[in-house]
Formats: structure tokens, sequence, C-alpha cells
């Protein structure tokens, strides 16, 4: 599954839709960023409801691709143009952490 | 067919560039041999034959008459005037070069007259030099040389600039979280400009962002400063205080003094210290209370020396 695939997934709104388009590594789950900061594999996608600049900061550190905001939660455009310069991708969805982990979890492995 | 197996528009941009900057006077013949125009063309054979060369300048004091062939000599010879005087068969519609003229335009004359070697005239028509196909190979083989030299020095300019040591310092002020990462993303593009190691960039990354972030969480500022070696990445980070009341209990994971804003932000988990622990090779706190805290972490770039923990 490339990173770009991720936009085909149901209910996930594109609000940062420009990077690099490569096969996305795993996945991690957390809103915890030291954690994330920890775990998160290189060249994968966060699930998280931290909408906010740091995120991006750490995704970055870490060489995330992409994160998914879950429970809409409202984005900055400081968020936004962070994650363009950085060329990280985000999607927005309704569901909740648990229920995109599991959407993500079927298409990394189908 | 051609005689200089030579396009400047379909070589690579190496020669192109060097058939530009070089000038004709760069690459002739120098040593020359002449003849008069008083001498017999069998003389001139004699001459060609014991110099090991094909073409031979008329010259008389300096000036350029003409030129005589390996060719010419052969119609001399079939024609039965070999003991005849030079000046009297000689052709005088000579194609010259000038020596400023740049190679680049002196090559296509090879092609256009067909011609195996050109004179090469100075500015007051005097004669200075000859130019054969031979001299260019010649002359473009010792220019790649000199380029090689000089991209080789480049490289080892480089290298001694990785093998330099370097120190980077940035300062951290509190809950300034718009530039939280920047002194660790800073730090990331260095080691990925050094060609480290991914694992041993992101362990460095880790220690650096939470260093930065409990200073930002925690401190009343403070400064990061990295000093990368070729072998070691040393993150020194220094805070003015508060300090911490008990470093044992700081250390371990979970244990947080954060207020609940910071930790709606995703921080001030009690993962921080013990993070940077953890991707450190030697790690080292100390803090006074109303003082400050001193955090050191290291990281081995290379070859890591096996030690217990």
């Amino acid at each position: 599954m490339k990173v770009a695939d991720l936009a085909t997934l149901p209910g996930l709104e594109p609000l940062q839709p420009d990077g690099e388009d490569a096969e996305l590594t795993g996945a991690y789950t957390s809103d915890l960023l030291s954690d994330v900061m920890a775990h998160a594999p290189a060249g994968g996608v966060l699930i998280t409801i931290q909408a906010h600049t740091n995120t991006i900061a750490v995704a970055s550190l870490v060489g995330l691709r992409a994160v998914i905001l879950c429970n809409r939660r409202p984005v900055p455009d400081d968020m936004l143009a962070a994650a363009r310069r950085e060329h990280i991708r985000i999607y927005r969805t309704a569901d909740h952490q648990f229920q995109a982990s599991i959407l993500v979890h079927h298409s990394l492995t189908a | 067919m051609k005689i200089l197996p030579l396009d400047p528009e379909q070589s690579p941009l190496l020669i192109f560039d060097l058939l530009f900057k070089l000038k004709v006077r760069d690459v002739m013949s120098t040593q020359l041999v002449t003849i008069t125009p008083e001498a017999t063309l069998r003389s001139a054979q004699q001459r060609m034959k014991e110099r090991g060369i094909t073409g031979l300048p008329v010259v008389e004091s300096d000036r350029l008459l003409g030129i005589v062939s390996m060719h010419d000599i052969l119609t001399a010879l079939d024609l039965g005037y070999i003991n005849d005087p030079i000046d009297r068969h000689m052709p005088r519609n000579i194609v010259v070069l000038d020596e400023e003229m740049p190679l680049s335009l002196g090559i296509t004359y090879f092609d256009k007259y067909r011609f195996g070697r050109f004179p090469v005239l100075n500015r007051e028509k005097r004669l200075v030099g000859i130019l054969t196909t031979r001299d260019i190979s010649a002359g473009l083989l010792k220019e790649l040389f000199k380029e090689v030299d000089r991209l080789q020095t480049g490289h080892e300019d480089t290298q001694a600039i990785l093998q330099r040591r370097v120190q980077r310092t940035s300062t951290t002020r509190t809950y300034d979280f718009e530039n939280a990462g920047r002194a660790a993303h800073e730090i990331k593009k260095l080691l990925v400009a050094r060609a480290v190691d991914p694992a041993v960039v992101r362990r460095v990354a880790v220690a650096a962002y939470e260093l930065e972030m409990n200073q930002i969480v925690h401190s009343n500022g403070g400064t990061l400063r990295l000093t990368l070696t070729p072998r070691v990445a040393e993150l020194v980070a220094h805070d003015q205080g508060p300090g911490i009341a008990d470093v044992a209990q700081a250390m371990q994971e979970g244990f947080t003094t954060a207020n609940d804003w910071i930790k709606s932000l995703g921080f001030g988990a009690g993962m921080g210290l013990p993070n940077v622990q953890r991707v450190s090779d030697k790690f080292e706190i100390h803090s006074a209370l109303r003082v400050g805290t001193t955090v050191r972490s290291i990281i081995f770039l290379s070859n890591p020396p096996k030690v217990k923990k």
C-alpha cells in the first residue's frame, strides 16, 4: 500500500495531500508525542488526535509520511503549513483512533 | 569520415567546457621544424623523414609563406620536380589559425578544410606554433588529468570538513511551543548530511527533541549544545532552573510534574528523560534546586564500543 492510497480509505478527508509517494511501512496509534518519538516506524502513518504543529515536528523527526487526525478535530493552519513544508500528508476522519487503526490495519494487510 | 572524432555538441560537458576554455595557444606544438623557400623539395622530404613529421611550414625571417606536406612531396616525385626549390611549387593559399582562437573553433577547421595540420600565427602574424589532431588529443588529456586532480583535491576538502568537529548551540524559551523541535530538526539535518546511519540519526533526534521539549515545558529557558566529532554526537542541555527536587524520581518512566494543558498537547507523560537515557550510550544528569539542570547525552555514530548496561 502506498501513502497516497490512504486517500481511498472510507471517511478519510485529505487536508494536505502533497508529499512523496512511497510504500507505507506501517502505522502507529498514540496521542503521546514522546511515545510516538520513541516507537513510531519511519515511513509510516500516525493515527492521533493531536492536531497541532508539534505533531508535525515529531512526525518529521521520526520520518513519518502521513498523519490521520481523528474525531474530526479542528486543524490549525500552521499545522497544515508545517506539514506542507515537511511533505507530510494530513488526513482527517470522524472515526476515533481505534476505528481508524482497524481501517489502516486492514489495508496494510490486504 | 571525420578527421577529428570530436563534436563539441556531442561530447561530455567537461570536454565541451575545456574546448571553450582552452585556446589554440594552450595545446599547439611550439617546437617548430621549418624550412626556407629556397630549399629543395627533396631536402624538405628528408627533413620530414628525419623528424618524423608529415608537414613543414615554409618560413622566411619568421614570416610564414606556405606549407609543404607529404602530399606535395608525392606529387613532386610523380611529376619529376623533387629537386626544385620549394617556392616554385608551394601552395600559397594556406589556412592559418590565430593563437588566441578558442580550441572549440580551431577543431572545426580540421573537418572544414581537411588538412592534417594548421600553422598558428600570433597577433603580429609571426609563426608561433603548429596544431595537429595529435596536439589536440594530448592537450585535452593533459587538461582532463588536471581537472581530475582538482576534483580529487576538492573531494579531500569535503572529507576534511566532515572530519572537523562541529558545535551548534540553540536556545529554548519557556512554553515556546511554536519553535519546539527546531533544534532537533537542525541537528537531524546535520547528521543526515554526514551520512550517519539512519537508526543512529533517529536516536540523536529523539534525545535532542526530548531535551529541547523538557526545557520548553519545565525550565526557565536554556540551551542545547551539540558537539559532533567523526565518532560521537554529544548533547548538553543546560537550563537556568528551577531545578529538579528528586532526580531519581524524575528518571522514572511516568513520573511527571507537567500541568494538564501540557498533557493535553501530548507532552508531560513522564517519558522524556527515560527516552533520552534509553537512546544514549552515555547519560548524565545533574540538578540543583533554584540553580538549574544539566543533562549530557553521548551517542556513538559508528562502531559503538560494547557497553554492558
